[in-house]
């Protein structure tokens, strides 16, 4: 305790808040946190991964980029990996593939998300913290270790399993080829969808439910009262209120499925190989560093890309807005 | 001149949500077709309540609503030929000006023609041509009250609820607006029942009004009514300013009672009557007080006290008087000379008198 009888780290926060340097740079400060913290553990990274892709690699080590030869300033760039990326199939195909599993995981989660946000949202006001905390407790256990727990409910003789075949969903699932035979739930498609919707789930909830539960109800009275059925008010007035939710659902659910590699190693099958595992082959199995990177740092351009398109298109219609 | 035929009927309606007390309690009112009606109460009075319940979003728990004498019970609001105006407005905020007017007759399935050339009539009825591109954020509040209107009144709704209409106006736009609405519903001829907590913009817009308290009705009638002849004390209190004395009848003659009250002897000089020694309240508005230094002659109403607040509002001053008792009269005198000679001034004594004419006597 100090002699003002304050807490240390208290005092010591007065005195940090109180440097001349923060008062005058506060707001640069606290902004410069965060992205100090991306710059070291996002963007530094990011920059090495790119230098790698474009290396040579001799046994061990990295060609340098830029050497001095013969009295030249020599810039070596090493473009055989995207080359390969370009001409292999297996990239696209396994892009492809990530791509779909992450539309269909998103598509599955708004569907099963907006109406649990809406109903969460209307429900008392007294129950609604207890709703949000049902939808967060799953974060509770480790995330393996609940995909994991997949494993046994879906594999032969396990509970899901034996209650999906009980529904008599065997046949139908295995004739639009979610599964390849009846009774084999597990390592397919369907449990990889399955899996990757209950992870994700929690990630299209939250924003949605943010964003439904500050609508104003007066306007879904006013739509009533204009003669617009509860299903019309819904489409008309709700689900265009709530863009900016399923937006930020969708963008949280989707990017992190694309690059998914525990899910689709536990759950998926032979069907359903993601660039995640592609990557992972290349770095550890192959021992192909550039090429890894290459992979990387691809499928980072080809997110980033209609993302920044994304958020321009939507900055613009802010400024319309205003 | 006949009494008009009751448009909307409200039979005994009760809404109970089980909070110990009624929200709406045994309402019954009879409203004309054409006129403008206003609910007018304290906040919680079970106005807003009776307007939710004739717009459908709330449903009676007894009692029975007829709309041209079509009970509308079971109806859901979106079937139901009442639009309404909501407080703040409820525009949609995604939809432009054009687009909110027209999501009502979009939701009747009109022809696309017929659509537009409501809206226009409409929008320009309301003066908002020009404006029909834009968001509900990019326009003023005034702005966005002519565009709630014209959204209620684009389908020709049978009855108009005005919900608090000009709340969110500031004092001088929401005097101006106040008469432009009157003249905007009377040219559309639409039946209308407004809920307000303001009196001046009851007074001021309907043709009748009901005075609302702890979900009961306490008085109905036109404003002049209302406000000259005031049933209760609550409703005397509620409009406008009043002075309040019990008494009891101390003389009754055939053409006028005295009441004694602490400070004074009230001459009554209109047609009232009771027995003496019966406990009454005297209501006197303010501005029907004369104020003078000197001792006026001819009145007999009159009392004498000492100023003890003087308040300037420009068109009127308002004086707080203290009599004898210690109680504080209230006196509103208009500003008819620009400086005023002998106006009583912070401290001094004053009489204040008033007519044989001015007082209401009510049960206390």
């Amino acid at each position: 305790m100090t002699p003002a009888g304050r807490p240390l780290h208290a005092t010591l926060l007065d005195r940090l808040v109180s440097h001349p340097m923060v008062r005058r740079h506060g707001r640069a400060t606290l902004i410069g946190v965060p992205y100090g913290w991306l710059l070291a553990f996002f963007l530094l990274p990011f920059l090495i991964i790119l230098k790698i892709s474009v290396s040579e690699m001799e046994e061990v080590t990295f060609q340098d980029l830029v050497t001095w030869q013969d009295g030249r300033l020599t810039l070596a760039l090493q473009l055989r990996s995207y080359l390969a990326i370009l001409g292999d199939r297996l990239y696209l195909v396994t892009y492809l593939i990530s791509l779909k599993y992450a539309a269909v995981t998103t598509v599955l989660c708004l569907a099963i998300g907006y109406p649990f946000a809406y109903f969460m949202a209307r429900a008392r006001p007294a129950a609604q913290p207890a709703l949000l905390m049902l939808v967060m407790l799953p974060f509770w256990t480790s995330f393996l270790l609940r995909v994991y727990a997949w494993k046994g409910l879906l594999m032969e003789g396990g509970l899901v399993a034996r209650g999906l075949g009980a529904l008599g969903l065997g046949a139908p699932a295995a004739a639009l080829g979610l599964i390849p035979a009846e009774g084999l739930w597990l390592n397919t498609p369907f449990s990889l969808v399955v899996g990757m919707v209950y992870t994700y789930l929690p990630f299209m909830v939250l924003p949605l439910y943010a964003t439904l539960a500050k609508l104003d109800v007066r306007l879904l009275e006013a739509a009533a009262d204009l003669g617009a059925t509860p299903w019309v008010t819904f489409w008309k007035v709700t689900v265009p209120l709530s863009t900016a939710g399923i937006i930020a659902g969708a963008m949280l659910v989707f990017i992190p499925c694309i690059g998914e590699f525990v899910i689709p190693e536990l759950l998926g099958g032979p069907s359903t190989l993601m660039i995640g595992r592609v990557l992972w082959d290349e770095f550890f199995s192959n021992n192909d560093w550039p090429m890894a990177s290459a992979v990387a740092v691809t499928v980072i351009l080809l997110i980033i890309v209609p993302l920044a398109l994304f958020n321009r298109y939507q900055a613009e219609a802010r400024e319309v807005r205003r | 001149m006949a009494a008009p035929a009751s448009y909307l009927q409200i039979r005994d309606v009760v809404k109970d949500f089980g909070t110990g007390s009624l929200a709406v309690d045994h309402v019954s009112l009879d409203i004309h077709k054409g006129e403008i009606f206003a609910l007018l109460g304290p906040s919680g009075c079970g106005k807003t309540t009776l307007l939710r319940m004739l717009a459908g979003f709330e449903t009676p728990t007894a009692g029975e609503i007829l709309l041209d004498g079509q009970p509308l019970g079971g109806l859901p609001p979106y079937l139901r030929p009442i639009n309404m105006m909501f407080q703040s407005y409820a525009l949609f905020p995604h939809l432009s000006v054009r687009e909110n007017v027209a999501f009502g007759l979009k939701r009747d399935g009109l022809p696309r023609d017929e659509v537009a050339g409501r809206v226009d009539a409409m929008l320009r009825l309301v003066q908002l041509r020009g404006y029909e591109q834009r968001k509900p954020h990019q326009l003023s509040g005034g702005q966005q009250q002519r565009v709630a209107l014209a959204r209620s009144l684009v389908k020709r709704p049978q009855l108009l609820l005005l919900d608090e209409p000009l709340g969110a106006l500031d004092k001088k736009l929401r005097e101006e607006t106040q008469v432009e609405l009157v003249n905007i519903i009377t040219e559309v001829g639409v039946t209308c029942v407004m809920v307000t907590h303001d009196q001046e913009e009851a007074m001021n817009m309907a043709s009748r009004m009901a005075v609302m308290n702890e979900g009961c009705v306490l008085q109905v009638g036109r404003p002049g009514e209302v406000y000259e002849t005031p049933a209760s004390r609550f409703v005397a209190d509620f409009i406008g300013n009043v002075n309040l004395m019990d008494g009891a009848v101390a003389v009754d003659e055939p053409d006028y009672v005295e009441i004694d009250c602490p400070d004074c002897r009230h001459h009554v000089g209109h047609g009232i009557t009771g027995h003496v020694g019966m406990a009454v309240t005297v209501a006197v508005r303010p501005e029907k007080i004369r104020l003078s230094r000197e001792r006026p002659l001819g009145l007999h109403n009159q009392v004498r006290g000492t100023v003890r607040d003087k308040s300037y509002f420009g068109s009127f001053t308002v004086y707080h008087l203290v009599l004898a008792s210690g109680a504080v009269l209230k006196v509103s005198e208009s500003n008819v000379d620009r400086f005023r000679e002998d106006a009583p001034e912070e401290g001094q004594e004053a009489w204040a008198a008033w007519s044989s004419t001015a007082q209401v006597v009510m049960a206390p």
